[in-house]
């Protein structure tokens, strides 16, 4: 109970910053836009190619764009040393981290329903296969990159080149969930793959990966 | 003091008995490979490329074991008995860079392999994949140790390693149902698996011979490492001890006992 009030405490706190500064959203959101755009100049985006490759595209817009926010999302809390004063707060590490997600996981998924809508208009999409499927697919792959990238920009802030750590730790970490994800929308879309294995394989990653956080959250947080 | 220098005279003394007797298996191995076992009757002689790629495809799966446990050790002892701490982190990043070596060589020989007989350098086949994702996941925990600020590389490598030994199994998992090209495995993969009679000299001396290769490199770097590490403690210990007010340049502090 107590655990469930500090992360409340930790989301209001993260939400309300974001909304008064609304730096994150915005950087992520013309982030998006442009990728989707340059991607269309890589590639010629007719309906049928497109199927095939959007879900790739996604992914890796969205892994960029979270990416770049997440390395900001824990610069905030340094500013006036607020991190030292969470680290000597009586509430638990994992509260700490698990607002953060939370509060992370709200903005990339804002992020997601505005480009949902971009990607249909400019990439000609309709789903061949069972398009509501997507409604699950996306928040477990959303929250995969972001319980680990909330993680490890955590622990990009103590080396010395914190901007590059994260993408150098949290890509070869995310195989896995990025091969899921990608390969359960290309299944939606094109209807030619049965998504079913690769969503079991996303919950089976983000349980796992999400305890593994909340354990080591604290250990990272002092590891002095 | 005495007993000190009695216990580096013994370790010096095994390392060098072992590392000869590493050479003489290795030339074991090399002859076996090359002279004594028979040529492959489809590939040719290009075939005997597995007598290396094989046993370091294995050593490179065994070494990372010795990185998560001694990660977990040192996760478990950091607070209560730093001093063994230590010791458990410079068994982590030996068992790491040795795992990297591995990797490496398993990806290179492949590859040489995979021109001869398949005609391409690489392809996205689970079992390359995965190896290949091993080996960056590897060097990513090196690099992280290597960027991370003083005091912190040995807890930020071990989380770093525990996260990689999660990853690995689903790793495995995933990309072998994404792709599959590479010849079924050579063990336990079905009726005809298994090695021919004559194979098995010159491939057993090859896996004992890397396997005391790697069990010598890793207990190298795990000294370096020690070294290091009482290099660190006399450098701090060093600041504690200076005094402001008699500071003498050029004054070196009683080395004697570190080494």
């Amino acid at each position: 109970m107590n655990f469930y009030r500090h992360v409340m405490a930790h989301l209001r706190k993260d939400l309300r910053l974001e909304w008064r500064s609304r730096d994150s959203m915005t950087g992520m959101l013309f982030f998006s836009l442009l990728v989707v755009v340059v991607f269309a100049m890589a590639f010629d985006p007719t309906a049928a190619v497109s199927r095939q490759i959007s879900g790739g595209i996604l992914w890796m817009t969205l892994l960029f764009a979270s990416t770049m926010a997440l390395n900001q999302a824990w610069t905030r809390e340094q500013r006036n040393s607020v991190l030292d004063a969470q680290r000597m707060a009586p509430a638990s590490a994992a509260a700490l981290f698990f607002g953060k997600a939370l509060a992370n996981m709200i903005f990339v998924t804002g992020v997601e329903a505005v480009l949902a809508p971009l990607f249909t208009v400019f990439y000609n999409l309709h789903a061949l296969g069972q398009g509501w499927l997507l409604l699950i697919v996306m928040p477990l792959g959303t929250w995969a990159l972001v319980a680990n990238g909330t993680f490890f920009a955590a622990l990009g802030l103590r080396t010395r080149n914190r901007e590059l750590m994260l993408p150098l730790v949290l890509f070869p970490i995310s195989i896995p969930a990025l091969l899921a994800m990608i390969q359960a929308t290309t299944g939606i879309l094109t209807g030619e793959i049965e998504p079913d294995l690769w969503i079991r394989l996303l919950v089976v990653y983000d349980v796992v990966f999400t305890t593994a956080c909340l354990l080591l959250f604290d250990t990272l947080l002092n590891a002095e | 003091m005495e007993s000190a220098t009695s216990t580096k005279r013994t370790s010096l003394m095994i390392g060098s008995v072992w590392l000869v007797l590493t050479l003489v298996v290795l030339t074991i191995g090399f002859r076996q490979a090359l002279f004594l076992s028979p040529t492959d009757a489809e590939q040719g002689d290009v075939g005997r490329i597995f007598y290396w790629h094989v046993p370091s495809a294995m050593l490179g799966l065994v070494f990372p074991y010795i990185n998560f446990v001694a990660s977990l050790a040192f996760l478990y002892l950091r607070r209560r008995n730093p001093l063994a701490a230590l010791t458990a982190d410079a068994w982590a990043v030996a068992a790491a860079e040795v795992s990297v070596v591995f990797a490496s060589i398993c990806l290179v020989t492949g590859m040489l392999w995979g021109r001869a007989v398949w005609g391409i350098w690489w392809t996205w086949d689970w079992r390359l994949t995965s190896e290949l994702l091993l080996w960056l996941l590897y060097v990513a925990y090196l690099m992280t140790r290597r960027m991370s600020t003083d005091g912190q590389t040995s807890t930020l490598g071990a989380i770093i390693s525990v996260f990689a030994a999660l990853d690995v199994p689903l790793v495995y998992f995933s990309i072998r149902w994404f792709r599959t090209q590479h010849p079924s495995p050579v063990f336990g993969g079905g009726a005809d698996s298994g090695l021919d009679p004559s194979m098995y000299p010159a491939f057993l001396w090859n896996v004992l011979a890397w396997l005391m290769w790697g069990g010598f490199i890793l207990a190298f770097r795990v000294a370096v490492e020690r070294r290091r590490q009482r290099l660190d403690q006399l450098e701090g210990l060093r600041m504690l001890e200076s005094d402001i007010d008699n500071f003498k340049l050029g004054g070196e502090p009683e080395r004697g006992n570190a080494f």
